[in-house]
């Protein structure tokens, strides 16, 4: 049963603040590279708040959820399961998977989608310290000519990104605010 | 009729299934009207029903059916109450929560008196007279004897 | 030559507004309620319920007034509403063995615990016009009651499975595919077959189940029991960590027993279809049971006759009223371009067939 901590922190008014977390996570994906600020989430710890606005968002009981080492605790499964529903499964069957980019390794223990179903995939909502617009040199679709973006691990995304059209996609969050690598930016060094 | 009420399933149970109409009535009869907090404010949704194959195997789905659920947590003892009922009353899913909640303080007699034994003696009465129209098209069949 | 057009905004509005009118007909006679729709139309509120695949009375009725009674307009309303909910969960499987049956009856066995029940049946009605219903303000007619027995209700089947004398159902809880969240792919489990059919259109599994009882994929069934009553529907609420009822459902079930000759594996003995609808619909079960009965051709080692009920992909792609309706119904929207195409061909081919006529007199004259 869950505990009252569970119960609190969602979103207010869950029609507008979720259509308002969209926007920021469509934004994310769509100019990666890009920070946008997320609010109306208050989650217990350790999740970020735009993790859990990305959680109360994306997650629903038909999005099974893999909570990594770092982030599977009683209080965040019983946050997770009053706001969403969503079940919690493991890596091989995550449509979302959520914790610290050392926790989530191997990447390659997530689903990376079939051709004909490439959407099958994960995606990770990996949860940092800071975010900053410098670093890994991005190009690609949403990108006018470069971004830059502080990835935890640039060599392991341009591999991701060598799948194209499979592979996950990363939603990077820290604090308040929320990044997005999907599998169609390609990472250069500078 | 004679119950309990020890089991928060049971309550929770008739609370989702009874005439909207009728919860509101016995509500505004009991007069309880605590201060409280929503913890989830009610949303209508739909949960899917599943059946099994030949009534008694593996599960499929048969279809959806509408509900309202709400979360609220009383402003005295904050007691946290559970709303999930059929169909897309909002009040009727915020009365049930109420009920719910109020049952785990010194409320619940109350409760239980004006509200829960009521509505569960109304809710058996339309099932009792359901089944004795079905009783009364029941076939008795008559052996027509033949020779000796 | 193609020029872009568009207009037709004022011409829309205008068929809108004409609509409700005509929906609302004589403002002289009554207006019809939801209420009046929901308890005195109830077998139409329940097939739509059966085909939108969302139970709730009230909204079925209002899709039904809205519609102007066409049931499939209503369905199609039904469906589109349903998108927008969403999805709490599952629940776990109902339990028809525990239902408080209104009918419950069996063409298999005449005595049989709990009895034969014929509840608010048309069956033994003369289909003749009631003149009487024509006339306004009668009275509802008193019901005999008897005192009911307490007793359960098993299923009929259940006593031929004690004897071995027919297939047993597998048992297990594993979650279903839902073709209402992922796409059909064929081969399809007998989960999906039973959610499409249950959902159906009625008058096309009523045909598919009649072309099997004239012998394109004879079955031989016998109706072992059809029931009609109310079941509740119980949730794993996670946030509680225990189960709940969330409701009540009307449902008809019904399980038909089929005669199976036996295959190289198996010594003959009964099989088994099923169906299981929202609301009272009973035609729709039983034509639903028999349907299952001829798909299953595969998993019991029988032979594929070609029958149309046996073909799954034909069944399951064109079973579906919205889907039918949606892709039939489009075609008389505008086709302008298309059909400017098409009468370009035409014209071309008339003036190739022309030349080719006039052709060999030009030769000759030659």
């Amino acid at each position: 049963m869950s505990t009252i901590a569970a119960m609190k922190g969602g979103f207010n008014d869950p029609a507008v603040d979720a259509a308002h977390g969209f926007r920021a996570l469509l934004n994310a994906m769509a100019m990666p590279g890009a920070i946008n600020d997320v609010t109306g989430a208050v989650p217990v710890a350790p999740l970020s708040v735009a993790a859990g606005v990305a959680i109360l968002t994306l997650c629903d009981p038909e999005t099974p959820v893999y909570l990594a080492p770092s982030h599977d605790t009683d209080a965040v499964r019983d946050w997770i399961t009053f706001h969403t529903g969503a079940p919690f499964v493991g890596p091989s069957h995550a449509a979302f998977a959520i914790g610290t980019w050392e926790a989530l390794m191997p990447l390659d223990q997530f689903p990376i989608g079939t051709p004909e179903y490439p959407d099958r995939s994960t995606t990770l909502i990996v949860e940092m310290d800071a975010l900053a617009q410098t670093g890994a040199t991005l190009r690609g679709p949403g990108i006018r000519e470069t971004a830059q973006l502080n990835l935890p691990d640039a060599g392991a995304m341009a591999d991701n990104a060598a799948l194209f059209p499979l592979g996950v996609d990363f939603i990077l969050t820290a604090g308040a605010q929320v990044a997005a690598l999907p599998r169609s930016t390609k990472i250069g060094e500078r | 009729m004679t119950q309990e009420w020890n089991d928060r399933k049971t309550w929770m149970s008739l609370l989702a299934k009874v005439p909207v109409e009728a919860l509101a009535l016995a509500w505004d009869e009991a007069d309880l009207g605590p201060d409280y907090r929503w913890l989830r404010r009610p949303e209508t949704g739909a949960v899917m029903v599943r059946g099994r194959m030949g009534g008694t195997g593996l599960p499929f789905n048969l279809g959806e059916m509408t509900v309202t659920r709400c979360a609220l947590e009383l402003a005295d003892g904050g007691a946290v109450g559970h709303g999930y009922v059929q169909g897309r009353d909002k009040g009727h899913a915020e009365r049930a929560a109420l009920c719910d909640a109020l049952m785990q303080t010194e409320a619940r007699g109350a409760v239980v008196e004006t509200i829960l034994t009521p509505l569960a003696t109304q809710a058996a009465q339309v099932k009792g007279q359901r089944a004795e129209r079905a009783a009364a098209t029941k076939v008795d069949f008559f052996t027509m004897v033949r020779g000796e | 030559m193609y020029v872009a057009v568009k207009g037709g905004e004022a011409a829309i509005d205008n068929a809108h507004a004409w609509l409700a009118s005509e929906r609302r007909g004589d403002t002289d006679v009554a207006e019809l309620s939801i209420a009046q729709i929901r308890e005195q139309l109830s077998l139409a509120v329940n097939r739509v319920m059966a085909e939108g695949s969302l139970y709730d009375p009230d909204l079925a009725a209002l899709a039904i007034k809205q519609a102007r009674g066409d049931l499939i307009e209503a369905i199609f309303l039904i469906r589109a509403y349903r998108t927008t909910l969403p999805r709490f969960g599952l629940s776990n499987a109902i339990e028809t063995a525990d239902m408080a049956c209104d009918r419950r009856i069996s063409a298999t066995f005449k005595d049989l615990p709990g009895g034969q029940v014929l509840g608010p049946t048309f069956d033994y009605t003369h289909r003749l016009l009631d003149f009487a219903l024509a006339a306004e303000g009668g009275e509802r007619p008193e019901v005999a009651t008897r005192p009911a027995d307490p007793a359960p209700m098993p299923h009929v089947t259940g006593f031929l499975n004690r004897d071995d004398l027919i297939e047993q159902e597998p048992v297990g809880d594993d979650t279903p595919s839902d073709l209402t969240r992922e796409p059909l792919e064929f081969p399809a489990t007998r989960a999906l077959r039973l959610q499409s059919l249950s959902r159906g259109d009625e008058g096309f599994v009523l045909s598919m189940a009649y072309s099997t009882q004239r012998g394109y994929g004879r079955n031989h069934p016998f109706v072992g029991e059809l029931r009609v009553g109310t079941v509740a529907v119980e949730m794993d609420i996670p946030e509680l960590g225990f189960a709940v009822e969330i409701g009540e459902v009307q449902v008809t079930e019904c399980e038909t027993v089929n005669q199976f000759a036996g295959s190289k594996t198996e010594k003959p003995k009964f099989t088994r279809g099923y169906g299981l609808c929202f609301g009272h619909t009973e035609r729709k079960a039983i034509s639903m049971a028999l349907v299952d009965r001829a798909l299953r051709w595969k998993e019991l080692g029988e032979d594929n006759v070609g029958a149309p009920a046996q073909d799954e992909e034909f069944v399951l792609s064109h079973s579906d009223n919205i889907q039918a309706s949606g892709f039939l119904e489009h075609i008389k929207l505008p086709h302008y371009v298309d059909f400017q195409s098409e009468l370009e061909l035409v014209r071309k081919l008339r003036a190739e067939v022309e030349r080719s006529q006039t052709a060999p007199t030009q030769e000759a004259a030659e």
